[in-house]
C-alpha cells in the first residue's frame, strides 16, 4: 500500500498555497510585497502555482529604496512580465524628495521604507499584504502569526495577537486596518534553497558565487561598487563570494563561497553556522530588539 | 497544465524526489505545562544539544545572559524573543522554531505556561502531532499541568509526552519520577489520551534530552529526541473519509484557458482519485472527478494536506464553502452544532443569545448561542451544569444555531471538518475555538 505521506517540502508548498488562496477568497484587495530577494521570488512562484492556469489575481508591490542591485531589478521585471502581473513601485528616494521621510545618518533606508510602504498600502487600498518573512529568520519573527493583524497605523502588537487555531485564518478587519500574511512562515532558509533548486526557480545571479572585489568591514565582506565604494585607508581584495540575502545594496554583505550552482548552495547552507541575517545584514545588529521595534512600526 | 514560470513538460521538482513519499517528513510538536516548568529551556536545550543553533544566535543569548549576571547561559532566551518576555523571564506568545535531524524535520511551538496566555497555548497546540507536557519534579502535577493536558486532549493532539523536568533538583530520584507518573496517569485515565510516554529530564543540564543521562541509570526508556524521531504519526491522519472543502473557484479570464473551471482546495481527509464518484454539498448533486490538477500537471491521487484543483465531469454550480465528498460517505449537514469550546476573549464573556461569526472549513456563517450545557472545571473535570456565562480560558459545552448548514464531522474523527472558530462581529477578534461533539442530523 502507498504510504500517502507528503514530503516536508511539498507539505510546506501546500500550506503556502492554501494560505494564498484563503487570502484571495476572503480579502478585498491583496498585494504581494516583492523585494526581489529569494523569499519574495519563491512567494511569487507559489502564487503562480496557487492560481494556475489563471494569472495571479493580485498586483505586486516593490518598495524601491533606490539602493538596488541592477540585477535584482532586472530579475523583478523578468518575473513581472513573464507572469503578467501588475507591478506597483513605491519609491523611497521620491518620498525623501517630498519630505515624507528623511535619510538616516548611517545611510540605511531600512527603517524609512516603512512609512513609504504604509502610504502605498493606504493609497491603493490594499487590505492584505503578503510578505516573504520566515519565522526562522529572527526571534521577533518567530512570534508572528501567519495572518498578522495591523491596526490603522500599520502597527503590530506582539502582546495582543489574535489566536490562530488550526488553519482557520481570520482576516476580518475594519476600514483602514489590514493583515500582513506570511505564507513562508514555516520555511527555513534551507527549505527555501532546496525548493529553489528543485523547482529551478529563476533568481538574480548575485546568489551564486563568483569572484568579486570586496572590502572587509567588521568581519563583513562588502563588494566594492557604486553603493559601497572604498573608503580612505581601506584596501580591496578579490574573493569568491555570493549573497545569502539581498537587502539594500549599501548594507548587504556577501559571504565567501565556492557555490556556483544551486546544488552547491544547498550543500553550503546545510552546513552553515550563522543565520543569514547575522552573516549579512549590517542594519540588523543595531539593538537586541531592532526587528521587533521595526515591526511594531509597520515594517514587513 | 504548467505554470507560466516553467516550460511545458518540465519535470522540475519531481527529479529530486521531493514529491515522493518516504523522504523526510514533518513532525509538529508543542510544549505545554505550568509557568516556569522549563518549557523554553527544554526547547533551547534540544536545539543546543542537537547542534542546530546558529553561532550568532548562541552568542547573542550568551551575551544577554552575561549582561544580566547569570551564572549560566539562559537557553530559554532562544525562544523568548520579545522584549517583554525577556524582561519578565516568561513566555507570552508562541515561538516557532525549526530543526531537522537526518530522520525528520520538526516544527516546534513553544507555548506560554501562564494562565493569562492560555489562548496562545491553544494556538500552538491546535496543529501539533505531539504535546510535550512539562512537570516540575519538585512541584508535581499542578492545576496548569491538568489544564494544558485537558486542552491538548480536547484539541485531539494524538501523542503526549510527559517530561518530568528539573530532575537535577530532586537528586535524580526514581521515586519522585514514579510518584509523578502515578499521579499523572490517574488524572489522564479520565481523558481520551491515545498515546502517552513519560521521560525524566533536566532541561537545564541536558539529561535525557538529546543525550542519555549519566545520573538516572534506573531509567530504561529513550531520550526525548530519539522518541520524537521515532514516533509514528502517519497513521494519525484520516485517509478514509473524503472531505474536500472548496476554497476558491479557478476560472481563468484568459484566451488560452477560457473553458477551465476547477475547484481549488486542500484535501482535509481521505484519498481522491480521478474517476471517483463524488457528492457535492449543499447541492446534493453527484458527479465524477475528471482530473486532479496541480501547477506541475495532473496527479493520480490527492491526500491530506495536498493543495490541488479538482475538475468534475459535469457542470454544476459549486462555490467557496461547498464540500466535495463521496455519495456513500458524507459529513453531517446541519445548522445545529453541539461543541466544546475554549473561550479566548478577555473583554466579553459568552452567554446564551449572543451572536457571532463562525468559520468552519472555508465557510463563514453567523451563529447564535442557544445554550450552555455545562462548564468544565479543568482541575476536577467536574461539569457545572448551572453555568450561565463562559469567561476567558474557560472550557464549556455549548449549543449553537447557525444561519446556514455546515458540513461537519465529529472532531475526534476529523480535526478539519470537526473544528470551527467564533469571531466577534464588532471587534473582529477570534474569541473561541470549537470542537464539534455529537452530531445528530443525518443528510
Ligand atoms: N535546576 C533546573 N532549573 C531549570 C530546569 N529547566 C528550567 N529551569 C529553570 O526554570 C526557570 C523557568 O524556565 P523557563 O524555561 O523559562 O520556563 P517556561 O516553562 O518556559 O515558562 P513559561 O514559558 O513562562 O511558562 C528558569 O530559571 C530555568 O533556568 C532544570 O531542568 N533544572
Ligand atoms: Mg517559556
Amino acid at each position: 500500500m502507498k504510504s500517502h505521506v507528503l514530503s516536508q517540502l511539498r507539505s510546506l508548498e501546500a500550506e503556502a498555497i492554501h494560505i494564498m488562496r484563503e487570502v484571495v477568497a476572503e480579502m478585498q484587495r491583496p498585494v504581494l510585497m516583492f523585494s526581489g530577494g529569494k523569499d519574495s521570488i519563491v512567494m511569487l512562484h507559489l502564487a503562480a502555482k496557487a492560481f494556475a492556469p489563471a494569472r495571479i489575481p493580485f498586483p505586486i508591490l516593490h518598495v524601491d529604496t533606490g539602493l538596488n542591485f541592477q540585477t535584482v531589478l532586472d530579475c523583478r521585471d523578468r518575473w513581472a512580465s513573464r507572469l503578467g502581473v501588475q507591478l506597483v513601485v513605491a519609491s523611497v528616494p521620491e518620498a525623501i524628495d517630498r519630505g515624507l521621510v528623511q535619510e538616516e545618518p548611517n545611510g540605511s533606508r531600512n527603517r524609512i521604507q516603512t512609512p513609504v510602504l504604509l502610504e502605498a498600502l493606504e493609497k491603493h487600498g490594499f487590505d492584505a499584504a503578503f510578505g516573504g518573512g520566515r519565522r526562522d529568520e529572527e526571534k521577533a519573527r518567530a512570534k508572528e502569526r501567519v495572518f498578522s493583524f495591523r491596526d490603522d497605523f500599520g502597527q503590530w502588537d506582539p502582546k495582543n495577537q489574535r489566536p490562530e487555531i488550526w488553519n482557520l485564518y481570520n482576516g476580518r478587519v475594519h476600514q483602514g486596518e489590514s493583515i500582513r500574511v506570511f505564507p513562508l512562515s514555516n520555511w527555513t532558509e534551507l527549505d527555501i534553497w532546496s525548493y529553489i533548486e528543485a523547482e529551478e526557480i529563476d533568481l538574480p545571479d548575485l546568489y551564486l558565487a563568483r569572484e568579486r572585489e570586496v572590502v572587509n568591514r567588521n568581519g563583513m565582506l562588502y563588494e566594492v561598487n557604486e553603493f559601497t565604494p572604498l573608503r580612505d585607508g581601506e584596501t580591496a581584495e578579490r574573493k569568491l563570494t555570493r549573497y545569502r540575502t539581498v537587502g539594500d545594496a549599501n548594507l548587504t554583505a556577501c559571504v565567501e563561497s565556492e557555490a556556483t550552482t544551486m546544488r552547491q548552495v544547498v550543500e553550503e547552507v546545510a552546513a552553515v553556522r550563522l543565520t543569514e541575517r547575522g552573516a549579512t545584514r549590517g542594519d540588523d545588529k543595531v539593538s537586541e530588539a531592532a526587528m521587533e521595534d521595526r515591526k511594531k512600526e509597520g515594517y514587513f | 497544465m504548467t505554470t507560466a514560470t516553467e516550460p511545458a513538460g518540465s519535470t522540475a521538482g519531481q527529479e529530486l524526489g521531493v514529491y515522493e513519499a518516504g523522504s523526510t517528513d514533518l513532525l509538529r510538536f508543542a510544549t505545554a505545562g505550568s509557568v516556569d516548568d522549563g518549557k523554553s529551556t527544554l526547547i533551547g536545550r534540544l536545539l543546543f544539544d542537537s547542534k542546530t543553533i546558529f553561532e550568532d544566535q548562541l552568542e547573542s543569548v550568551e551575551q544577554v545572559s552575561k549582561d544580566r549576571g547569570n551564572d549560566y547561559t539562559d537557553l530559554a532566551l532562544l525562544t523568548d524573543g520579545l522584549r517583554s518576555e525577556r524582561e519578565q523571564g516568561i513566555t507570552i506568545d508562541v515561538a516557532y522554531r525549526y530543526f531537522a535531524t537526518p530522520k525528520r524535520k520538526f516544527i516546534i511551538a513553544d507555548t506560554p505556561g501562564h494562565i493569562q496566555y492560555t489562548r496562545n497555548m491553544v494556538t500552538g497546540a491546535s496543529t501539533a502531532d505531539v504535546a510535550l507536557i512539562l512537570v516540575d519534579a519538585r512541584k508535581g502535577v499542578v492545576e496548569q499541568s491538568r489544564r494544558h493536558t485537558f486542552l491538548a486532549t480536547l484539541l485531539g493532539v494524538p501523542h503526549i509526552v510527559v517530561c518530568v523536568n528539573k530532575m537535577d533538583l530532586v537528586d535524580y530520584s526514581e521515586e519522585v519520577f514514579e510518584n509523578i507518573r502515578g499521579e499523572f496517569t490517574e488524572f489522564a485515565a479520565r481523558l481520551r489520551v491515545p498515546d502517552m510516554t513519560f521521560i525524566p529530564v533536566s532541561a537545564l543540564k541536558g539529561d535525557n534530552v538529546v543525550d542519555r543521562s549519566a545520573h538516572m541509570g534506573w531509567y530504561e526508556g529513550t531520550t526525548l529526541l530519539s522518541h520524537l524521531e521515532r514516533l509514528h504519526v502517519a497513521s494519525d491522519r484520516n485517509l478514509v473519509d473524503v472531505r474536500f472543502p472548496v476554497q476558491y473557484v479557478i476560472r481563468p479570464q484568459q484566451n488560452d484557458a477560457r473553458d477551465y473551471r476547477g475547484y481549488a482546495g486542500t484535501v482535509a481527509s481521505g484519498v481522491m482519485k480521478p474517476g471517483d464518484r463524488v457528492l457535492t454539498l449543499p447541492s446534493g448533486l453527484e458527479s465524477t472527478i475528471e482530473s486532479i490538477d496541480t501547477a506541475d500537471g495532473p496527479v493520480p491521487e490527492a491526500y491530506p494536506p495536498m493543495s490541488v484543483t479538482v475538475r468534475l465531469t459535469d457542470e454544476i454550480d459549486i462555490s467557496r464553502g461547498d464540500m466535495i465528498c463521496r455519495p456513500n460517505n458524507a459529513p453531517t449537514v446541519t445548522q445545529d452544532i453541539d461543541a466544546q469550546i475554549c473561550w479566548m476573549d478577555e473583554t466579553a464573556s459568552l452567554t446564551p443569545g449572543k451572536k457571532y461569526a463562525i468559520k468552519h472549513t472555508t465557510r463563514w456563517a453567523r451563529a447564535m448561542v442557544k445554550g450552555i450545557n455545562y462548564r468544565v472545571d479543568v482541575n476536577t473535570l467536574h461539569r457545572d451544569e448551572e453555568a450561565t456565562e463562559i469567561k476567558l480560558n474557560e472550557i464549556a459545552r455549548i449549543k449553537l444555531r447557525v444561519t446556514q448548514p455546515l458540513f461537519v464531522d465529529k472532531y475526534q474523527n476529523n480535526r478539519q471538518t470537526g473544528s470551527f472558530i467564533l469571531v466577534d462581529e464588532s471587534t473582529n477578534k477570534t474569541v473561541a475555538a470549537g470542537m464539534i461533539g455529537a452530531v445528530s442530523h443525518g443528510y
